[in-house]
């Protein structure tokens, strides 16, 4: 019963005494906005989204920050709220003291905070943006704050959230990222989460999935994952990894520019060895197996193209398994306003932004993942550029984007964009992983479509992008309106026949859940125009890595660390415009959701 | 466990008293009584709980004292909250 | 079946442009009557309008006139589509109801129906207080409404998609080839098309390109018209029938006659099979703007809560916006252009053409075959608006 519960066995990591927990409870009831607008609407309180509002708010400008959350942070800093009384949460994060420094600045500041507040569009409103949230913990209910929750009330807008919209004369998207999934068979049973997913409740619930808890997919945040499950008592047996390590050896000039992740990763490494978890590259979860929840899974060596390597399947005895396959930028917000996108090398879409943060829209900024997954060091120092840009045009004064600082913020954000696509590359989903996938499996959690009527969709009726498989199957057009199976289903619908599209961004025009009473109640008569949608970069080659399959101890993972460290002292800093051409994005990527 | 909660209460899960400390979400404290599964699915009636953990997936719908489709993975638990099972849409009252 | 990417060895005997469901309709009527058909397209099947519809194949809002005898001929046609295609395409003959809020619409709805009662639609007076026999969870105090029985639903793009398949080995699909140049021979007739791929020969072209037909046209020499009039529908989570009908305000019947640019909302709201209900038909002279209309999102959403309170706490998950091929007196374009030999058109059909799409298809075929038509053409002749469209300067080139 209490495998959920992480044990004591040596202190875990939130119980030591140094480091307090900054009071960031919400304040209760969503203070209402000012009816002013503001001069800058910042979206998302994650590092990208506080960096930014503190430097807008220390040039003058009066900043509204919203978040759906009711503590700020973002994913990357969730820390349980300050009544479950972890006495050291900073222990789960890096930069936890940028963050509570930023924090600290943050209440001191003039920054109207909007916590709670879950944004589902923005759009043209005149000369100004009308930022659209609904309000309440999951943007469905007690968003009068009366606690009303016993369900009987049928008036909608009352305890079905409530309407706010912010108007603003600029906007930062700070939306962050969300976790990319590859299906197979066995993922839909209790006990399978999100790898991402297990750390969120971690950091945020201080519980565990089980007790024996495989980890598995692709990229850094697996590390992160399976070394804080391990430190909170979990038992891990292994972490499963899709790609070569030795993949990073390929980018030693990026690697060594951004000697503070060198550091994290090694970190990780540490963490795992004195836990005793192994790695294993190059293979594979391609089976959960259980009736009502996870019982084992079969880890599969992988080829180059991550296709298993059959007669390789071995089986492991768990009782959960966090998997994931990296992140996928947040861009559907500014999507709907027009803001044109790149490929990252990883196949996901990102915003196209200019030195100083600015997206291809005048008056819209955007900073962190949304601009391309890169960590937290990134969006804090793209939220700083990002709030320092938004001044200096809202106020007229381009020579706030001259300064010292901002070059060297400038520098900072090249080193670390750099270093993010090296990982995206290295970390790049293989075309083969739809040989996991038997007929039968669910593709789509939320409407349960399986891959076999994804394949017959568009082997037969004349589906070639994720759009009209989700047209002819329902394939994302449930709940979670397929942020979880867009990957997949994008990569399915590139096996039609026939000239190949490169897959779009998907498209949301509601970037969230609204109830009807909400939208209803809505008192507004603008009607929100702007330019037409842009054309996505084109689809470039897949750059398979080919380096062979190896079970590897996580030493490798450190050893790989030092190797490019050592390697990469030579080199100076990488150019900037590394980090905005994508040239060799993947085949599978997601898809255009109209 | 390491931390020291100010506040420990009891939610219901389909009947039965789950602990819940003050700040936890619906799905925290569900996972802390080692519950993973609180709905099933509209056309398989497969079991399902949270996987995203941050409100993205919505595979962790409950139905949280009557009111179907909450997420549970955001939605703080507080004293005496009714957690059941979620059957489907969670609708089927509204049938006609 | 349909197969994709066969090589041509043969040149087809028509070739559709546009893999909507009115250019499926077009393939599955031609190869039924023994054309061998290609059909091209720039993008999938169901990619434009017919992909961003709501299915609805409706009697109840058309007046006395030719596009509801093309509505009349294709529900009929829908039904015997029904019993042929897969029980997929979700269609359901479930009739609508159209409501009034007071005493004034209702006779106005009244005249309404009887008016259309002489050109064959049934319709049924339903008195307020009955009004939640059939709808239980209607809102209390409507004036009365008016069951329209004929009234039915077919998920669009999977219609498209099968009928498609239906037709058989003689229709041909080239997806994802863009037609960039139309073909003509001696006397101007038609001889085909050039695509991104190659070129295609075929003595007859159907433009079933839908809010693209004006660029096709273009592309022939002509001029049409065809104007994107843009619509947005919400969708809720998944519901058990909640809704049974297609539930509508009586303001719909004059919208979509309107010549008003500004936004004139009256929610459709119905259920699917699938479990979300629809709430759509805001239209929008906006050109081919897809950003989203807030305005046009409230008010799709509060006279849907008018009409159903429950609605209320459900949650919207989605919303789409899709382009209505218009031309300028809201009828289509349907037959044979006398401006180029070979040239047919089969577009322009607005918000309807998920409901017109089999009698257009129907009458493409017999115009194709010389076969009988069913209906009298004349009033979607397309070179009916002349020089003076808003091709103005084409239609002279083209003529």
């Amino acid at each position: 019963m209490p495998d959920s519960t992480p044990e004591a066995e040596g202190p875990g990591p939130w119980c030591t005494t140094d480091g307090p927990t900054p009071d960031t409870h919400g304040p209760g009831p969503a203070p209402a906005p000012p009816a002013e607008p503001c001069d800058l609407a910042v979206i998302g309180a994650g590092p990208a989204g506080l960096a930014g509002a503190v430097a807008a708010s220390g040039l003058g400008l009066s900043v509204t920050l919203l978040d759906g959350a009711d503590r700020p942070g973002g994913q990357f800093h969730r820390h349980p709220d300050p009544a479950l009384g972890a006495a050291r949460p900073g222990a789960l994060h890096h930069d936890w003291s940028v963050f509570t420094g930023l924090y600290h600045r943050l209440t001191s500041s003039a920054v109207t905070r909007l916590t709670g507040h879950h944004v589902w569009t923005v759009v043209r409103d005149g000369d100004l943006w009308a930022v659209h949230a609904v309000t309440g913990p999951d943007g469905d209910g007690d968003g009068d704050g009366d606690g009303d929750r016993d369900g009987d009330s049928d008036d909608g807008a009352g305890d079905g959230g409530r309407p706010v919209c912010v108007r603003a004369r600029a906007v930062l998207f700070a939306t962050g990222s969300h976790e990319r999934h590859l299906p197979f068979p066995g993922w839909t049973l209790p006990g399978v989460v999100a790898a991402g997913g297990a750390q969120a409740m971690l950091k945020s619930g201080l519980v565990l999935p089980g007790r024996r808890v495989v980890v598995a997919g692709s990229g850094p945040l697996l590390l992160a994952v399976a070394s804080a499950l391990a430190a909170a008592g979990a038992r891990v047996p292994v972490v499963v990894e899709a790609s070569a390590y030795r993949a990073y050896a390929r980018v030693p000039r990026a690697l060594l520019a951004a000697p503070h992740k060198l550091v994290e990763g090694a970190a990780h490494g540490a963490a795992l060895l004195r836990h005793r978890v192994p790695l294993r590259t190059r293979s594979a979860v391609t089976r959960a197996h259980g009736t009502d929840r996870v019982e084992a899974v079969t880890v599969s060596r992988l080829d180059r193209h991550w296709r298993p390597v059959p007669g390789t399947g071995r089986r492991i005895a768990c009782d959960a398994l966090a998997v994931g396959h990296g992140l996928v930028p947040q861009v559907e917000l500014a999507l709907g306003l027009g803001c044109a996108t790149r490929r990252t090398p990883d196949g996901t879409y990102a915003l196209v932004l200019d030195g100083v943060q600015a997206t291809t829209v005048p008056g819209v900024f955007a900073a962190g993942e949304t601009g391309g997954v890169g960590g937290a060091q990134l969006a804090y120092t793209e939220g700083e550029l990002a709030g320092v840009a938004a001044a200096a045009h809202l106020l007229g004064r381009s020579a706030l984007v001259r300064t010292a600082r901002v070059r060297e913020l400038g520098r900072r954000r090249a080193r670390l964009r750099a270093f993010a696509d090296a990982m995206a590359r290295a970390h790049a989903p293989g075309p083969g992983w739809t040989r996991w996938l038997d007929d039968g499996t669910d593709v789509c959690r939320c409407e349960e479509v399986t891959a076999g009527r994804v394949r017959e969709a568009v082997a037969d009726y004349g589906a070639r992008d994720a759009r009209t498989v989700k047209l002819l199957t329902r394939a994302g057009m449930g709940w979670c309106q397929g942020r979880v199976c867009g990957t997949a289903v994008a990569c399915l619908a590139e096996a039609a026949p026939g000239p190949r599209q490169p897959p779009s961004p998907e498209r949301r025009p509601l970037a969230a859940p609204v109830p009807l009473g909400v939208l209803a109640a809505l008192d507004t008569e603008e009607t929100g125009t702007r330019d037409p949608d842009p054309d996505p970069d084109p689809d470039p080659d897949p750059d398979p890595d080919d380096h062979p399959s190896h079970d590897t101890a996580i030493a490798t993972a450190t050893a790989t660390a030092d190797i490019t460290a050592t390697t990469a002292t030579a080199t100076a800093d990488t150019p900037a415009e590394d980090s905005a051409t994508a040239t060799d994005a993947q085949a599978c990527s997601p898809p255009d959701e109209q | 466990m390491g931390a020291a909660p100010r506040a420990a209460f009891e939610i219901t899960f389909d009947g039965r008293p789950v602990p819940a400390l003050s700040g936890q979400s619906v799905a925290a404290a569900l996972w802390a009584a080692g519950i993973l599964a609180w709905r099933t699915t509209r056309v398989g009636g497969r079991p399902r709980g949270a996987f995203c953990g941050i409100g993205q997936c919505h595979d962790c719908l409950a139905t949280v004292n009557g009111r179907p489709n909450r997420r549970a993975c955001l939605v703080p638990a507080r004293p005496g909250d009714a957690v059941t099972t979620q059957e489907g849409h969670g609708r089927a009252g509204l049938d006609t | 079946m349909a197969t994709v990417e066969r090589t041509a060895s043969t040149s087809p005997d028509v070739i559709v442009v546009g893999a909507g469901v009115v250019g499926a309709a077009c393939a599955y009527y031609a190869a039924r009557a023994g054309l061998d058909v290609t059909v091209v397209d720039r993008g999938p099947v169901a990619g434009g309008t017919t992909g961003a519809g709501e299915g609805n194949l409706l009697v109840s809002d058309k007046e006395p006139g030719p596009e509801l005898e093309l509505a009349l001929l294709s529900t009929r046609l829908w039904r015997s589509l029904a019993e042929l295609l897969p029980p997929r395409i979700e269609y359901e003959a479930k009739g609508g109801l159209v409501v009034a809020s007071e005493p004034g619409a209702m006779a106005a709805l009244r005249d309404f129906a009887r008016r259309q009662a002489h050109a064959g639609v049934t319709a049924r007076e339903v008195p307020g207080e009955r009004l939640r026999e059939l709808e239980p969870h209607l809102a209390p105090g409507l004036a009365g409404g008016f069951h329209y029985p004929q009234d039915a639903q077919v998920q669009p793009a999977l219609a498209a998609a099968h009928l498609l398949r239906a037709g058989g080995d003689r229709v041909r699909l080239r997806l994802g080839e863009e037609v960039t140049g139309v073909l003509t021979g001696a006397g101007g007739r038609i001889r085909g098309v050039r695509t991104r791929a190659g070129e295609l020969h075929a003595p007859y072209l159907v433009n079933a390109a839908g809010t693209w037909g004006g660029d096709l046209a273009r592309l022939a020499g002509v001029a049409l018209p065809v104007l994107p009039r843009r619509g947005f529908v919400l969708v809720t989570e998944a519901l058990p029938r909640v809704v049974r009908r297609k539930v509508y305000a009586a303001d719909y019947v004059a919208d979509v006659a309107s010549d008003s640019a500004a936004l004139r909302t009256s929610a459709v709201v119905e259920g699917t099979p699938a479990g979300p209900v629809l709430i759509g038909a805001s239209r929008e002279r906006v050109g081919f703007d897809r950003s989203l209309s807030v305005a046009a999102l409230h008010r799709l959403a509060a006279q849907a809560v008018r009409l159903f309170p429950v609605l209320a706490t459900v949650r919207a998950v989605r919303a789409y916006a899709g382009f209505r091929p218009y031309l300028p007196d809201h009828l289509p374009a349907i037959g044979a252009d006398p401006r180029v030999p070979g040239l047919l058109h089969a577009c322009g059909h607005e918000g309807a053409g998920i409901g017109l799409a089999p009698a257009t298809g129907l009458l493409v075929a017999a115009l194709l075959t010389g076969g009988e038509l069913p209906l009298d053409t004349a009033p979607f002749r397309p070179d009916r608006f002349g020089a003076h469209s808003a091709c103005g300067k084409e239609a002279n080139h083209g003529a």
